[in-house]
C-alpha cells in the first residue's frame, strides 16, 4: 500500500517534471521563431520596397526635388568617400594601438586603461561621436563638411580595428617571435614580417568589420556631414550620404522620396552583406 | 645575426663563406654591425613610439569627446544646472529646456527592449547550443547574426514604413478594446492607436539587440564544461533541470555582462529609434502613445537648432545619455573582465 502511493507520488512528479521540461523545449523554440520572423518580415520587406527602387538611374542622378525624376549617385559618391577615408586613416592608428597592447605593454597598467578605454569607445553611442566631432571640427571651422563626416566615421573605425588586432596579435604563437628574436631580428622586424603576416587574415576581416558598421551609421553624420543635394567631391564642403538621405527622404511626405529611401537602404543592407561573407571566408580560411 | 650577415657584414667576393672566414674582430665589420644595430635600434624605438602615440590616441580620443561634450553643454548647465535633468518643459520657442521626457523615453525604451530580448535571446541561445539538431544550427545561428548585420537605419524605416501602420491595425487596436474597461493597464495601454510611439520603440530595439544577447550567452553556454551536463543528466534531469540548475547558474555572470552590453546599445541607439518614437517631449502614461529618447531628440533636433542655447541644451542631452550609458558599460566590462580573470586561472 504505501510503495503503491509512494511509486503514485513518483509518477506525478514524473509526469510534472516532463511537462515542465516539454513547455521549455517549446519555449526555447518559440524564441528561435521569434528571431526568425521578424529576420523573414523585414528582409522581405526590404527587397518588395528595395528592389523596385533599383533602376539605372539609381546610380546614375543626383537626388532629386519631390517629383522629379532621380537617384543616389551623390549620395553614394559621399559615402564611398567618406567611409574610404575613414578606413585610410583609422585604420593605421587602430593597427598601432592594437599592436602597442598586443606586443609591448600587455600587462601593464597603461596597457590595462587602453583596452578599457577603447572597449568604452567601441560601445559609445554613436550620434555621441557626431556631438564630439561637431564640437571640435564644425564649429573650428564655421561649417558641416565631408571632412567632419569622415573623422566622426575615423572614430568609430579606430576601436573596431585596435580590438580585432589585439585580439588577433594575441592568437600568434609565442614560438613564431622568440624563434624571429632568437635569429636576431630587432621587435619592430619581428612584429612587422612575423606576427603581423601570421595575423594579417584576422586584421583585415577587423577592418572588413569596421567598414560594415560605419557603411549604415546615420546619426554622426547627421550634423558632421549633414547633406549635399548636388554631386560634389569637395571633403571640406557638405556632402551628401547614403544614411543621411535615406533619413530626410523617409521622413518626408513624398512617395518617391519614399522609395528612393528604400533603394538607399538596399544598397547599404546589401554592402553590409557582402563585406559580412567575404570577413567570414577570410575567418574560415584562417581556422 | 645571421640574418643581417647576409645583408651587410659579409665581405663582397663570390663564392661559399664559411662562418668561420669570418673574422669578428675585423674593424670594418665590427662598424658595421656596430651601425646597423644604431639604425635597427633607432627603428625599434620608432616603431615603438609610432605604437604607443597610437595606443595614446585612443585615450585622447576618450578625453576629446567627454571634454567636447562638457564644453559644448557649459551655457545649457548655466541656464538651467542641475535641474535640467527633472524638468520636463522643452520649448524651443520660449528658449527652456528640459531632459525629464528625453531621459524617461530612453529608460522606458530601453527596458521594454531588455524584457523582451533578453528571455527571447537567452531562449535563443539554449535552442541552438542544446535542443537544435545539429543540421539547423549553423543555418539557424547565421540567420540571428544577420539580424545584428542589419543597419539601424533599415530598422527604422521598416519600423516606420511597415511595421508601425501593421501594429496600429492589428495590434494596438485590439488591444486598447480589450484593456478598456481593466483598470491601470487601461491607461498603460490607453489613448489613440498611433502606430508609432513609445512600445513601437521598445519592440524595435528589442529586435536590433537580440542577436547581441543570444550571441553572448551561446558564447558563456557554449563554455559550460560538458562533464556537469552529462553528470546531471546521468542523475536523471531533464533538459530544462539540467538548463536551469546547472548550465545557466553557471553562465550567469556572462550572461548579465552581456546583458549589459546589449543595453548600453539600446540606451544609446539613435535611428531605430527616431523613426518610430513620435518625438514628443511630453510624457505620457500609456505606452503607446508618442515619446522622445535622448539620442531621437538629438537626431531630429539638431540640425534645426538655431540658437546657442539650444544646441547647448542638445549636447547637455547628450552628456547625460553618456553618463548613464559609461555608468553601464563599466559595469558590464567589470563584470565581463572579472569573468576573464577567472577562466583565466
Amino acid at each position: 500500500m504505501i510503495a503503491n502511493s509512494t511509486g503514485l507520488a513518483n509518477s506525478a512528479l514524473y509526469l510534472r517534471r516532463r511537462l515542465a521540461n516539454g513547455l521549455f523545449v517549446v519555449l526555447s523554440l518559440g524564441a528561435a521563431v521569434f528571431g526568425l520572423v521578424w529576420l523573414t518580415f523585414i528582409l522581405y520587406a526590404l527587397m518588395k520596397e528595395g528592389f523596385s527602387a533599383l533602376s539605372p538611374t539609381l546610380f546614375t542622378l543626383s537626388t532629386p526635388p519631390p517629383g522629379m525624376p532621380g537617384g543616389l549617385a551623390n549620395a553614394i559618391v559621399g559615402s564611398v568617400m567618406m567611409s574610404l577615408g575613414a578606413v585610410i586613416v583609422g585604420t593605421p592608428i587602430g593597427l598601432f594601438a592594437g599592436t602597442y597592447l598586443a606586443e609591448y605593454a600587455r600587462h601593464g597598467r597603461l596597457a590595462f586603461v587602453v583596452r578599457f578605454v577603447n572597449d568604452i569607445l567601441l560601445s559609445t553611442p554613436s550620434i555621441i561621436t557626431g556631438l564630439f566631432i561637431y564640437q571640435i571640427v564644425v564649429v573650428r571651422m564655421g561649417h558641416f563638411s565631408g571632412l567632419a563626416g569622415m573623422l566622426a566615421l575615423t572614430v568609430i573605425v579606430i576601436p573596431v580595428v585596435v580590438r580585432t588586432t589585439e585580439n588577433m596579435l594575441l592568437l600568434v604563437p609565442n614560438g613564431l617571435r622568440e624563434a624571429a628574436s632568437a635569429l636576431g631580428a630587432p621587435q619592430n622586424f619581428v612584429i612587422k614580417s612575423v606576427t603581423w603576416k601570421a595575423a594579417r587574415a584576422g586584421i583585415i576581416t577587423g577592418v572588413l568589420l569596421a567598414v560594415a558598421r560605419i557603411s549604415g551609421e546615420t546619426a554622426p553624420l547627421l550634423f558632421t556631414a549633414l547633406n549635399n543635394n548636388f554631386m560634389s567631391t569637395r571633403i571640406l564642403e557638405p556632402m551628401a550620404s547614403l544614411p543621411a538621405v535615406i533619413f530626410q527622404y523617409a521622413l518626408s511626405p513624398y512617395a518617391d522620396w519614399h522609395t528612393l529611401a528604400w533603394g538607399g537602404a538596399l544598397l547599404i543592407t546589401l554592402t553590409v552583406l557582402a563585406l559580412s561573407i567575404v570577413a567570414r571566408l577570410l575567418e574560415n580560411k584562417r581556422t | 645575426m645571421f640574418v643581417a650577415c647576409a645583408r651587410c657584414e659579409l665581405p663582397p667576393h663570390a663564392g661559399t663563406v664559411l662562418l668561420t672566414d669570418i673574422s669578428l674582430s675585423d674593424p670594418s665589420i665590427l662598424a658595421a654591425r656596430a651601425a646597423t644595430a644604431a639604425r635597427s635600434g633607432a627603428g625599434d624605438a620608432r616603431f615603438r613610439a609610432i605604437a604607443l602615440g597610437a595606443a595614446l590616441l585612443v585615450l585622447l580620443i576618450f578625453a576629446g569627446v567627454i571634454g567636447a561634450l562638457i564644453v559644448g553643454s557649459m551655457p545649457a548647465f548655466k541656464a538651467f544646472g542641475l535641474s535640467f535633468v527633472v524638468t520636463e518643459a522643452w520649448s524651443p520657442s520660449r528658449e527652456i529646456f528640459g531632459a525629464l521626457g528625453p531621459i524617461t523615453g530612453t529608460l522606458i525604451t530601453s527596458v521594454l527592449a531588455m524584457a523582451i530580448a533578453l528571455p527571447v535571446g537567452v531562449g535563443i541561445a539554449v535552442f541552438l547550443t542544446e535542443l537544435c539538431p545539429r543540421l539547423l544550427r549553423r543555418p539557424i545561428g547565421i540567420a540571428i547574426e544577420l539580424l545584428a548585420g542589419i543597419p539601424s537605419i533599415l530598422y527604422g524605416i521598416w519600423g516606420l514604413f511597415i511595421f508601425a501602420p501593421w501594429f496600429q491595425q492589428h495590434v494596438q487596436m485590439p488591444v486598447i478594446d480589450a484593456l478598456a474597461d481593466v483598470p491601470v493597464l487601461n491607461t498603460l495601454f490607453g489613448g489613440a492607436p498611433y502606430g508609432i510611439g513609445i512600445f513601437t520603440a521598445g519592440l524595435i530595439l528589442s529586435i536590433m539587440i537580440l542577436p547581441f544577447i543570444s550571441a553572448v550567452t551561446r558564447d558563456v553556454l557554449e563554455a559550460v564544461p560538458g562533464v556537469l551536463k552529462e553528470a546531471s543528466y546521468g542523475l536523471g534531469s531533464t533538459q530544462w533541470e539540467v538548463m536551469w540548475k546547472v548550465a545557466l547558474p553557471f553562465s550567469r555572470v556572462g550572461i548579465v555582462g552581456g546583458a549589459m552590453l546589449a543595453l548600453g546599445r539600446a540606451l544609446g541607439e539613435s535611428m531605430a529609434v527616431t523613426f518610430v518614437i513620435g518625438n514628443a517631449h511630453h510624457i505620457a502614461s500609456s505606452l503607446f502613445a508618442p515619446g522622445t529618447s535622448i539620442s531621437a531628440a538629438i537626431a531630429n533636433e539638431f540640425s534645426e537648432a538655431t540658437s546657442t542655447l539650444y544646441i547647448s541644451s542638445l549636447i547637455y542631452l547628450g552628456l547625460v545619455l553618456y553618463v548613464i550609458t559609461f555608468v553601464v558599460l563599466v559595469g558590464a566590462l567589470l563584470l565581463l573582465r572579472s569573468l576573464e580573470k577567472k577562466a583565466g586561472k
